[in-house]
């Protein structure tokens, strides 16, 4: 008798999770670059709050992985950080979901105020070592970036043209590291995404423009880039995939994109 | 007569006592049978998890092993895992992790060899407890905190009294690993020097030595296998350490220059692993195969010390 209401119960438990799955199946996965983790981290978590059934699985591949994750249907919207290239296009959509800043960042006391992207070039390649050689004090310059691998240094080292070709005296795996590092030595330059930038360190301005929301937007900012997501041209997305897809590209996500950092799209 | 009935029912009584006896004793081997099977387990739990990992970190690193070549694996002085023409070379960080390793060893174990000749000989018995407390805590500190001093205080320090440009190199490293490693070094060269039998040292001094003779030439090389394990445990954690190098020693895998910034074993997986792929990530499990097989090395090592201590 007990047992067979052991197992009773058992069973009805087994049913009822098996409802429960059936029922928060909805999942909308989401694969691709690392540098768009915080964002989507924080689109999914809002979206996930008001849409309870609705679960955004997001898996951190890398740009070129997320759109043949697309293409090849392993996931409904590829994530990118770099545009799409010409055969890709034919087969796939790209949309910008928001850009992404790069700030360059000195020691408070360097009186450098204002790099050109070739200056930027010079100095993570090693061509320029003295920050006197483009009017700072006399002082060796030393290059902090990011571990092979991290989106932002993909973005810096793509948007400057240095890929492969900079000489780091550290390669740290933290944008908190990054800005950690820079403000205790003098002598250093580093590279941060715009948001996390905060006081203890001095911004630089590039071709004479400050990074903020207007001049990434606008393309003024030089060292910035676009955030995607890819879609197949020829495969309709799912109904949830849709509804999270629209609002991503909504006003209403804009607060959640500026909090994780992002500069949401003029709508 | 009389007797024999008594004796009689005590037979009958202890029949029965004898039977529940039986009884008892064969659950307590049946419970002891149940316990031993548990510790059996529990004993081979641990050796399986041993062959678990090993065969995972082999099935998993040797292939990119295979890919890249052996020997371009081990000896190459390139690493750039992500470019076009990804190379996969890892002599600099088995390099960087070998002198960062001696060096550390050498500053840590004469300071912690003398260090434990106070506590045990010197001190005065509150004097001494104290110490070894503090040694202790020492062991306790994690070693992100470590880094984090070490990223603070050591780095700058590094930079402004060698006038370097960047302080993160391998010198901070050592610096760092030697502090994390002179607890262990202190403790079991302690531990070492307290089994020398008394009569030694006796036998030394009634010889006309004095105290310092006596520790340097009689205490110490009696302690020497003790000792050799504490330093042989030394380079296993100094080999082991990655998080609080992590932070010091700049993470560019460059082959290793005192003054410059490197990577070691365990930072080129820590650092790398999160947002790696495809190949780079297999050679990662790589690198951590090579340390592994290190590591088993030195703890071999330690096991034939500390057996050649006991006979």
């Amino acid at each position: 008798m007990k047992k067979s209401a052991i197992i009773g119960a058992i069973l009805s438990a087994v049913l009822l999770v098996g409802c429960g799955s059936t029922e928060t199946s909805h999942t909308v996965s989401t694969d691709g670059s690392t540098s768009m983790e915080k964002v989507i981290g924080v689109l999914s978590e809002s979206y996930s709050a008001k849409h309870e059934n609705v679960k955004i699985t997001y898996n951190p591949t890398g740009s070129s992985a997320g759109i043949s994750a697309v293409s090849e249907g392993r996931c409904d919207i590829g994530l990118s950080s770099r545009a799409l290239k010409d055969e890709e296009a034919q087969t796939l959509d790209a949309a910008v979901l928001c850009y992404d800043g790069i700030s360059i960042i000195v020691n408070t006391e360097n009186k450098i105020d204002n790099l050109t992207v070739e200056n930027i070039a010079d100095i993570y390649t090693g061509k320029i070592t003295n920050w006197s050689e483009i009017g700072g004090d006399d002082l060796p310059i030393v290059c902090i970036g990011r571990e092979a691998a991290s989106g932002t240094r993909d973005g810096f080292e793509s948007v400057t043209g240095t890929k492969d070709s900079c000489v780091y005296a550290q390669e740290l795996t933290s944008t908190g590291d990054v800005i950690q590092t820079v403000s205790t030595n003098p002598n250093a330059i580093g590279y941060a995404s715009t948001a996390s930038v905060k006081d203890t360190v001095k911004t630089v301005s590039v071709e004479g423009v400050m990074p903020t929301n207007d001049t990434i937007l606008d393309g003024s900012y030089k060292i910035s880039r676009a955030f995607y997501f890819v879609t197949a041209k020829d495969k309709k997305l799912s109904g949830d995939a849709q509804k999270f897809f629209d609002f991503c590209m909504s006003k209403e996500a804009d607060e959640f994109i500026e909090s994780a950092g992002g500069v949401p799209t003029a709508k | 007569m009389e007797r024999s009935v008594y004796a009689e029912s005590l037979r009958g009584e202890s029949s029965a006592v004898r039977k529940r006896d039986n009884v008892l004793r064969t659950l307590a081997k049946a419970s002891d049978r149940v316990m031993a099977t548990f510790f059996v387990i529990c004993g081979f739990a641990s050796i399986a998890l041993v062959v678990i990992i090993t065969a995972f970190l082999v099935s998993s690193g040797v292939p990119a092993i295979h890919e890249v070549g052996f020997k371009d694996f081990m000896f190459g002085k390139v690493w750039t895992p992500t470019s076009e023409n990804a190379q996969f070379g890892i002599l600099p960080f088995i390099l960087s992790s070998f002198y960062a390793t001696i060096a550390a060893v050498v500053l840590s174990v004469p300071l912690g060899i003398l260090t434990a000749v106070f506590i045990t000989k010197f001190a005065g018995e509150k004097l001494a407890s104290l110490l070894s407390s503090a040694v202790e805590m020492l062991a306790g500190i994690p070693s992100v905190v470590y880094g984090l001093l070490g990223m603070i205080y050591v780095v700058p320090t590094v930079r402004n009294v060698f006038e370097l440009p960047d302080g993160a190199c391998l010198f901070s490293a050592v610096i760092v690993l030697a502090v994390m490693l002179l607890p262990s070094v202190i403790s079991v060269s302690a531990s070492a020097i307290r089994t020398v039998p008394r009569e030694y040292e006796e036998g030394s001094l009634a010889l006309g030595a004095n105290d310092t003779e006596t520790i340097f030439k009689v205490t110490l090389p009696a302690a020497k296998s003790g000792i050799s394990a504490a330093v042989v445990l030394g380079i296993g954690r100094a080999v082991g350490e990655a998080m609080a190098v992590m932070m010091v020693s700049g993470n560019v895998p460059n082959m290793p220059k005192l003054f410059g910034s490197v990577r070691f074993l365990t930072t080129a997986v820590a650092s790398e692993m999160s947002y790696s792929s495809g190949l780079h990530r297999e050679a990662l499990f790589s690198v951590a195969l090579v340390l592994f097989v290190f590591i088993l090395g030195i703890n071999m090592l330690l096991n034939f010390l500390t057996r050649k201590g006991k006979n």
